[in-house]
């Protein structure tokens, strides 16, 4: 499964997983994505931009090891090294977790720079887990991205916010400011894809919403108890049992590496009694 | 597949909640144990204490923990070069 990458050079690839909105995925979808990048043996850490409200490290399950975070190494209190976390499960995955006590004023332009150079350094794929909103986080979080996946619900408000996320990675990032530089290659996420509530009409579809948007769809996440139940027991979602919602993000990292694979809209049951009787608590 | 059994697997729920109620014990100031915030400190210190007696580098500490239920372990390694300087 994993290839031996070590005497190639790593890839240093920044992706930031932002949306503006809060609670539509983003953590979830930086630790599945940052998973299955690693389990096809990409040397791969995320990193959690959400200070003073850490949850990445919950997430991912290793909430308890926790010693330094990234405003330590930011801060020149701990070494790089130190305050990584190497996944238990995947010894190509690591995780750098954020501070709990501190605010978004400890993350400064000069110390993400430097750790994300450092860290450019020895992995092919750096997935920063934004915070929800446009402020100081979540800037900090986009500023250095050579690529975007803005996660969006097929609702309103999300969709709004995204659009000015987009605006954003456009105008205020690294690469909008650099003449010459390519932008930061941004796409759509759509998560809590509810196919029998699209059906029925009371749900923006995948082509309203990209319609909206005018950009790249990067995959469609359907709605699924796989993905509470991976939060409950701190397993990014493609680690745990097979779903629909684990088969999307797989789809979706092929893609976001350049594979070409056909969107497809798949769906997890809903438990209903019998299941609930006779299947093994979920 | 059949999953069925007379004793049933434990719901994800009451791990998730199992997981909160150890991670929170840690977090909430006053419950006792070592702050976070302490551990930049205790590290300067310790390098300090050790450079008395020998030659080691800022990078030759690495500190590991692990939260536990009914106690927490703080492991320490130090690397030493080649030799051991002693002054």
């Amino acid at each position: 499964m994993s290839k031996d990458l070590k005497l190639e050079e790593p890839l240093g690839r920044v992706i930031v997983v932002t949306s503006g909105k809060g609670g539509v995925g983003k953590t979830t979808t930086s630790a599945a994505v940052g998973a299955e990048l690693a389990r096809r043996g990409h040397k791969t850490v995320v990193i959690d931009f959400d200070v003073g409200l850490r949850n990445l490290d919950m997430i991912m399950g290793c909430e308890r090891r926790v010693v330094f975070d990234f405003i330590n190494v930011i801060q020149g209190d701990a070494k790089l090294k130190q305050a990584l976390i190497r996944d238990r499960r995947l010894e190509t995955l690591s995780v750098l977790p954020t501070s709990q006590t501190r605010d978004k004023d400890a993350l400064t332009k000069e110390g993400v720079e430097r750790v994300l150079d450092e860290l450019r350094e020895e992995f092919d794929y750096i997935i920063c887990d934004s915070p929800a909103g446009i402020e100081r986080g979540a800037q900090m979080a986009m500023h250095f991205a050579d690529e975007a996946i803005v996660v969006t619900n097929p609702e309103v408000s999300s969709v709004r916010d995204s659009d000015r996320v987009l605006g954003l990675l456009n105008s205020i990032t690294e690469r909008a400011s650099k003449a010459g530089a390519e932008p930061v290659k941004a796409q759509v996420l759509i998560t809590r894809h509810d196919k029998s509530r699209i059906e029925s009409g009371e749900m923006m579809t995948v082509e309203d919403v990209l319609e909206v948007l005018a950009v790249p769809l990067l995959g469609i996440i359907p709605e699924s108890p796989a993905v509470l139940r991976a939060s409950n027991l701190g397993v990014p979602v493609v680690l745990d049992d097979p779903s629909a919602a684990a088969a999307a993000y797989e789809d979706a990292v092929g893609r976001l590496i350049g594979e070409q694979i056909e969107m497809r809209i798949a769906a997890d049951p809903r438990r209903g009694l019998l299941q609930r009787l006779f299947r093994r608590a979920v | 597949m059949f999953g069925f059994s007379l004793r049933p697997r434990k719901a994800s729920a009451s791990t998730a909640k199992e997981r909160l109620q150890i991670l929170l014990a840690h977090e909430r100031s006053g419950s006792g144990g070592a702050r976070p915030d302490c551990l930049p400190q205790l590290q300067r210190e310790i390098l300090e204490v050790i450079r008395r007696h020998m030659q080691i580098g800022d990078e030759a500490i690495d500190i590991r923990m692990e939260r536990g239920d009914e106690l927490s372990s703080l492991e320490i390694n130090i690397e030493f070069p080649g030799k051991l300087g002693v002054n």
